[in-house]
């Protein structure tokens, strides 16, 4: 250990120092060697960080990357970078130019990074067993074919994402073929698709994390076992938005989120054996919007409050089970004061079913006559799915 | 000729009320309009008044034709049969706003103080009596100055005071060299006041004449009688 | 027909109903403003009220003032007057003091609330714009219906009706149109058929100005294209404009003819 130590050493970076230069300090150093960076502009890119050293920023110095290609690429294990201001990533339509790549390399830490003027932010391929924390990632895109990703893991496992602050990207975060990622108090806002985007990710957990804002909150798409627990999506409303998009998804749980106010709280799309429990819907235009064949669902202790709708379903097959939630449209009595309503509950609103049959009719959407066929549909179900009810509704809201 | 009219028709639905009246009326003289119910009588006068629309014949007016005309109602004062008034306003408004709308000179003070209404003034014309009604009514007639005076059934629910004071009134007003025409059921009324009688019956005019000429076509010593004896003179013919 | 309107429209904001009618809208704008703290979201549930509500309430009063004020009516028709401009007076003293009573019922809270600083001050005046035609176009309606009506069961029976269709009868011809012809394009018929009905037309106007909008999804996106433009907007105007002055025009051309 002692001979470690004295083996290590600690070099100094400044503009006006005797190395001023990043990448040819890098060069000079040995493996496990510290560079702490003093503040000042450093005007470099295609940094090769190919050996484990500790990269440290003293008061954010600047590296300026001029728009000319990538910033940092580490292909060495144990690397750690900390405390940098990088700004000016080169956009390219031919390659994935990120701010900071990591390419096949475990132990890897990034953290207290700040990423501005970026194409793509940090970008890890073939990585694993490293942690991407406390990063704040500015974009400013403004169009998805030529803006890039704040975070994407890329065949990429074990990694831990925490505290990280995205916005104004494409995808906030983005996972494709990335197994066991753990995704815990992020941040990812005004991004142009998608908040968090899952693609062929499997046994991820992803935790108390805030989605707003977004094209799209979060997509879970052709994935399995993930856990989504605590977290709230917000205000993902426009014409095409919503807070979650689950396509092609087996086996997961929602749990203790929050949507409030997103055009579609839920779009769930072919997905099966997914639980939903005590979840908020808060003020969406749809709370739950099932579209194809979902099936064994089962929906328990929600609260769904004041929704345009809380349920769309385009088929009268139902094999999913809803089951003590709180409607804040339930109208029934509990006789025997048990807390949950004697009458069971029909969440599925005819006008939704006539919507999800004919688009077009949406513009009938607030009119008197949907109101008074959907008090009518409501009281004797003639369309919608006949068991598709919460039999045990509950009185008082969960709190 | 203050009123002339030629080959009036006028039928509501099926039924014809008017067919083919000609008349004229001259200045300076009371015209006593009667028949029995259903005669025509209120048709002809608010054919006149321009409320009913004739479906062919001509109307003049102090000479002038009045179709399509609203102007020369400035030179009629009408009272209308029954007094229909708005029920929520107060005497006092509803005599300034006539008064208002024909924006001509009036003098309704005296008239006021003549039938006692006073008191009445402040009061909304939902909570007055019928009697007292009719007196707001002739106050609102009378207080204009015009060449023409038509009144429909006038003497409706007055007290004997009262209709001594229209009866003066009415005098009063030929006196000026005005034309007077009116309905009214009361014989003895129009006995008194009539200088001329109209008999309306089924739509036509069956006899127009004085009093006096009346009495010696159909032989008869009191007009009550006179005017009974018209209608079954027609159904011996 | 000035002095007529002056009358008319003194002796109802006197009556009872228009103090009604002003409290109700009064109370109704300080129980959601203050109660929920929220504008965009009073202005929608505004927007229901107003939907549903004005046109009723137009269509009642309109009647119920009608054959209320025949008397009246008759003692005008022997004076100096122009026939047309009593009862176009008429209308226009009803529709003005409902939209009064809507325009300071609706205005206080809101410019209490402190309107003029928030964003939502052009949603609002869009839904007093529309209420104002709406209040105009079914006091229009009903004054027609009632002139040509002397039977005032009849009449009353008559106006409820039009308002039940095109409140609700209408909406679903409408909507089993729409599924019946589902396998075609239907952007343009639907557009037309909101277009239509003054009711619809007003909703579709209002909603496309609220966050609700994105409810509409790609139909809505098609709305929007066409409302939203400057020509959409000046359409619409005029479409409710034309709601408006075929009734009266139906109105002078009936007042003109009539017998009393």
């Amino acid at each position: 250990m002692v001979c470690q130590g004295t083996w290590a050493k600690t070099w100094t970076i400044c503009p006006t120092c005797e190395h001023s230069s990043i990448k040819q300090t890098i060069q000079e150093a040995n493996a496990h060697d510290t560079l702490l960076i003093q503040k000042g502009t450093y005007r470099e890119f295609e940094i090769l960080v190919d050996k484990p050293l500790v990269i440290k920023g003293i008061n954010y110095p600047i590296v300026d990357g001029e728009k000319k290609g990538e910033i940092f690429r580490i292909t060495s294990d144990s690397v750690t970078l900390d405390g940098l201001f990088i700004i000016n990533v080169g956009v390219s339509y031919t390659k994935d130019n990120a701010a900071i790549r990591v390419v096949q390399s475990k132990n890897f830490s990034i953290q207290n990074m700040v990423l501005e003027q970026l194409f793509f932010g940090i970008y890890l391929e073939k990585s694993s067993h490293g942690k991407v924390y406390h990063n704040r990632i500015i974009g400013d895109a403004v169009d998805e074919y030529n803006s890039g990703n704040g975070i994407q893991l890329w065949y990429s496992s074990d990694v831990e994402v925490r505290k990280n602050h995205v916005q104004g990207t494409r995808d906030g975060i983005y996972l494709e073929f990335s197994d066991r990622i753990t995704i815990t108090d992020n941040v990812s806002m005004d991004n142009l698709r998608y908040g968090l985007h899952f693609m062929f990710s499997n046994n991820d957990i992803y935790t108390n994390n805030t989605f707003e804002n977004n094209g799209a909150g979060v997509a879970v798409m052709f994935s399995k076992f993930i856990t989504m627990k605590n977290n709230t999506f917000r205000k993902n409303w426009g014409t095409a938005a919503y807070g979650m998009l689950l396509k092609e998804i087996n086996d997961a749980e929602i749990s203790d989120n929050t949507f409030e106010e997103n055009t579609i709280g839920i779009n769930i799309e072919g997905s099966n054996r997914i639980k939903y429990i005590n979840n908020d819907f808060v003020g969406n235009g749809w709370a739950i919007r099932v579209v194809g064949a979902c099936y064994t669902n089962s929906f328990k202790g929600n609260n769904f409050l004041y929704n345009s709708f809380d349920i769309s379903y385009n088929s009268k097959l139902n094999d999913n089970v809803f089951e003590g939630n709180f409607w804040s449209s339930y109208t029934g009595y509990d006789l025997d004061k048990d807390g949950v309503g004697d009458v069971p509950y029909r969440p599925v609103k005819l006008f939704s079913y006539v919507v999800n049959r004919t688009p077009e009719t949406i513009v009938l959407l607030r009119s008197l006559f949907m109101d008074i066929i959907d008090f009518s549909e409501r009281v004797s179900p003639v369309f919608t799915p006949d068991n598709l009810k919460d039999a045990q509704p509950l009185m008082k809201i969960r709190p | 000729m203050t009123i002339e009219i030629n080959n009036l028709h006028k039928k509501f639905g099926k039924n014809k009320v008017l067919k083919g009246v000609d008349l004229s009326i001259d200045q300076g003289r009371i015209y006593a309009i009667l028949g029995p119910n259903g005669s025509g009588k209120t048709t002809l006068i608010k054919s006149i008044l321009g409320m009913v629309i004739p479906e062919k014949g001509n109307i003049s007016v102090l000479n002038s034709p009045i179709k399509k005309d609203w102007k020369y109602r400035k030179k009629i004062d009408y009272l209308p049969q029954i007094a229909n008034f708005p029920p929520n306003i107060k005497v006092k408004e509803l005599i300034r706003m006539i008064k208002d709308l024909r924006n001509s000179p009036s003098e309704e003070a005296s008239l006021i103080s003549l039938f006692g209404i006073q008191t009445f003034l402040d009061k909304k014309l939902s909570t007055l009596s019928g009697g007292t009604k009719q007196k707001v009514n002739i106050v609102l007639t009378f207080m204009f100055d015009s060449p023409l005076i038509i009144l429909d059934e006038p003497t409706t629910g007055l007290d004997p005071k009262a209709l001594i004071c229209l009866k003066g009134l009415i005098q009063n007003e030929k006196a000026k060299g005005k034309t007077i025409l009116i309905t009214s059921h009361i014989m003895q009324f129009v006995e008194e006041m009539a200088d001329e009688i109209l008999y309306l019956l089924e739509g036509e005019i069956y006899f127009k004449g004085t009093v006096g000429i009346l009495m010696e076509q159909t032989g008869q010593h009191d007009f009550e009688h006179a005017i009974a004896a018209l209608t079954s003179t027609e159904n011996h013919a | 027909m000035l002095k007529i309107l002056k009358y008319s429209f003194y002796d109802l904001i006197r009556s009872r109903w228009s103090y009604v009618y002003f409290l109700f809208y009064l109370t109704l704008g300080f129980v959601l403003l203050f109660l929920n703290n929220d504008v965009s979201k009073a202005v929608i549930t505004m927007m229901n009220v107003i939907i549903v509500l004005i046109p009723l309430i137009g269509t009642i009063f309109g009647v119920m003032y009608y054959y209320n004020s025949r008397e009246f009516t008759e003692l005008l028709l022997a004076q100096p007057v122009k026939r047309s401009s009593i009862f176009l007076g008429q209308f226009f003293g009803v529709a003005g003091s409902l939209t009064l009573s809507l325009i300071l019922g609706l205005g206080i809270p809101f410019l209490l609330y402190g309107l003029m600083r928030s964003n939502a001050i052009f949603d609002f005046s869009l839904l007093l714009v529309t209420g104002a035609f709406l209040t105009f176009i079914f006091v229009g309606l009903s004054f027609l219906i009632a002139i040509s009506n002397e039977n005032k069961i009849k009449g009353f029976g008559y106006a409820v009706l039009l308002w039940l269709f095109l409140a609700v009868i209408y909406d679903g011809l409408f909507l089993m149109s729409l599924i019946v012809f589902e396998e075609y394009p239907l952007d343009t018929f639907s557009l037309i058929a909101t277009a239509l009905n003054p009711i619809d037309l007003s909703r579709i106007l209002i909603l496309l100005k609220l966050d609700i909008s994105a409810l509409l999804g790609y139909t809505g996106a098609i709305f929007k294209k066409f409302f939203g433009t400057q020509l959409g907007f000046v359409v619409s105007m005029a479409i409710l404009l034309f709601w408006t002055i075929w009734p009266v025009l139906g109105l002078r051309y009936k007042a003109n003819r009539k017998d009393f």
